[in-house]
């Protein structure tokens, strides 16, 4: 499948801002946490897919835009 | 030696040292602004007339040694919303009001002669009136130069520019920060009842004075360190807030779909990269900038930052979202470094940042200027507000008011302050807090971005309805209880998450004042003080049918989620049962 996948913050040093990957079908966003150990760098924080809060078991879809943040806040 | 009331009369160029009525002594910073202005002021009276009152107050942690406690209050009737405002900030005033022993100091009447401006020269049982002619007609640089060459030493200093002594809607209180930059009252023009007080700046020296006692030194002591140990620990007050400042909130707001793009048409924005909080810590690094910087001493959280242009010479710092996204998504600049040369210019000024750029980008509905045109609006800020062109005073008056000017529908307001940077649609919450916050639209009021959005204190879905407006009130009765401490409210991110940490902030309290609160009372006094607000502005005249989101969000549907705000009036209005 291809996936669009966006890091944000901490997750973007050393890997990408946004990039097409290719994950298998049932790969769920948890696969791409994973693949990308982007917990090594900082907890997860939040994750959404096309713009919508999900939970890393969300199983992937063809086409879906992941966006991956460790833990920030502002206001 | 107990702390005490300092009042000033302004008609009569007068003071009184009074002590501490026992009714306000648990009181601080918002708690006490707002119970002073409630007891004093007559809700009905003109915001700018002179029976309106002006109260600064430390918060109740505020001059220890307790990290992040160095917020200073000030509440007076806005002329803004017309109804009650507190606008707390960091920089030095706070502690340095705490260490004189200044519970509270009360601005009261105005000058017979409205030819003369003044400085008020705060110090121990005594006020001075000094006459400034030489500052009038000056911005505040020029006059915290002149109260650094007056003073050389470290005196607190709040000051207005010009847009302030014109008493415009947008003028704010600067005040001086620890590196000698502004930081400010920034919200519902308590810049113009400071103007309409003829007061140019206050300034407060403590000289050697230490007056703040601490009941029990070993407990405090102990709790302190638990509570500055859960800031370093939470990765958001630890770890993100100092690697990208809150302008961070840009990626993840436009993620979202709930970041406001052409005066809140849409909810993302096509060129969110060029302002986000990463391509500025890039910035930053590159051109030998501060990616940390505290607003107060003792702040270990850093949130702030030092802004240089591409030769490296200073153009802003205090850099924060709100003011990126109106000049940005809002107003449509793409250029990061405009922004930030508009940032600064405002601080110099002394305008909101918020309003100031709110209104601008609702200029562009006006036809003011165009979508995008940078160089218009830094002229428009630059030269027609300063000035005060009948323009740049329609301006000047705020969203609202520009609105009304220009026969607008779509006007982004709630009680005629302009709502800042969240899409109250597509973060539903927020959009609660923005209705019925007493302040008028103010998102650090109960910021529940944070659980709809950050996935702090769990989750609650930004798009629906459900558990928003519980949400929203259980934040904003948290929020002002911590306005009450002299707290930086981002160690709310940190008692969000982590279960030592507000006990640690209570016990503090306990141990500074040799009391026994508990966790109950600190949110009775978070309720009291809402209510206490809400009933000012019900004799004011703001009732329910005041507590509404503007009208065009009911019927316009917002990209990328196709949402509306559907919340009926009956619902929003469950938020005061409590």
């Amino acid at each position: 499948m291809h996936i669009i996948v966006k890091l944000f913050a901490q997750y973007r040093e050393g890997r990408f801002k946004v990039e097409q990957r290719e994950y298998p079908k049932g790969a769920t966003a948890q696969t791409v946490i994973d693949e990308l150990c982007l917990e090594n760098t900082s907890p997860l924080g939040v994750l959404m897919v096309r713009g919508k809060h999900v939970q890393p078991t969300y199983t992937l879809q063809e086409g879906d835009e992941v966006a991956l943040f460790p833990k920030v806040g502002g206001g | 030696m107990a702390d005490l009331i300092y009042r000033v009369n302004m008609s009569e160029l007068s003071f009184k040292i009074e002590e501490v009525p026992s009714k306000w002594m648990g009181l601080g910073g918002r708690g006490l602004t707002s119970t002073i202005v409630a007891e004093e002021v007559d809700p009905e009276c003109h915001p700018l007339g002179p029976n309106n009152k002006m109260v600064f107050a430390p918060g109740l942690l505020s001059g220890t040694s307790a990290s992040n406690s160095g917020r200073n209050s000030c509440g007076a009737k806005s002329p803004l919303t017309g109804g009650i405002k507190e606008s707390n900030v960091g920089g030095t005033s706070a502690g340095i009001f705490s260490k004189l022993g200044v519970k509270a100091l009360i601005i009261e009447g105005l000058p017979k002669d409205e030819n003369t401006f003044y400085q008020l020269h705060v110090t121990k049982n005594k006020v001075e009136f000094i006459p400034v002619p030489e500052l009038v007609g000056k911005d505040n640089y020029a006059v915290l130069d002149a109260m650094m060459a007056k003073y050389d030493k470290k005196v607190a200093v709040m000051s207005i520019g010009r847009i302030g002594e014109m008493r415009m809607n947008i003028a704010n209180i600067s005040v001086k920060d620890p590196s000698g930059k502004l930081r400010s009252h920034g919200r519902g023009g308590l810049g113009a009842v400071m103007g309409s007080k003829k007061i140019k700046c206050i300034t407060v020296d403590a000289a050697d004075y230490k007056e703040v006692t601490i009941a029990d030194p070993e407990k405090f002591k102990e709790a302190s360190k638990v509570f500055t140990k859960a800031l370093q620990e939470n990765p958001i007050s630890g770890q993100g807030l100092p690697a990208f400042g809150t302008n961070v909130l840009v990626n993840i707001l436009n993620e979202a779909g709930g970041l406001p793009t052409r005066n809140f048409r849409q909810g993302n924005w096509e060129h969110a990269e060029n302002i986000c909080g990463e391509t500025m810590a890039e910035n930053i690094k590159a051109r030998g900038g501060k990616t940390t910087h505290g607003c107060h001493a003792g702040c270990v959280i850093q949130c702030s930052q030092v802004y240089n242009d591409k030769e490296g010479k200073y153009l802003t710092s205090g850099f924060e979202y709100e003011t990126i996204w109106a000049l940005g998504a809002h107003l449509g600049i793409q250029d990061l470094d405009l922004i930030a040369k508009m940032d600064g210019l405002m601080d110099d000024l002394g305008v909101d940042s918020i309003e100031t750029s709110v209104v601008l980008g609702l200029a562009v509905d006006a036809g003011i200027l165009a979508y995008g045109d940078g160089q218009k609006a830094y002229e428009l800020l630059s030269h027609d507000i300063p000035m005060g062109t009948p323009l740049g005073r329609i301006i000047g008056a705020g969203t609202h008011i520009l609105g009304k000017t220009y026969g607008l529908v779509r006007v982004p307001t709630v009680k005629g302050q302009g709502i800042p940077a969240y899409e109250p649609r597509a973060v539903k919450g927020q959009g609660i807090t923005y209705a019925t916050t007493p302040m008028g639209a103010d998102h650090t009021a109960g910021y529940a971005v944070a659980t709809n959005i950050l996935n702090s204190g769990g989750h609650v879905d930004p798009l629906k309805k459900e558990g928003q407006v519980e949400l929203a009130r259980n934040l904003q009765i948290a929020t002002a209880a911590v306005d009450s401490t002299g707290m930086c409210i981002f160690v709310a991110f940190a008692a969000l998450d982590d279960a030592k940490c507000l006990p640690s902030l209570i016990d503090m309290i306990n141990a500074r004042f040799g009391c026994a609160l508990t966790i109950d009372d600190v949110m009775n006094l978070g309720k009291t003080i809402l209510r206490t607000e809400h009933e000012f502005n019900i004799k004011a005249g703001l009732n329910s049918a005041s507590d509404r989101l503007p009208e065009f969000m009911k019927y316009e549907i917002l990209p990328p989620h196709n949402v509306t705000w559907d919340f009926t009036g009956e619902e929003i209005d469950e938020f005061w049962n409590f």
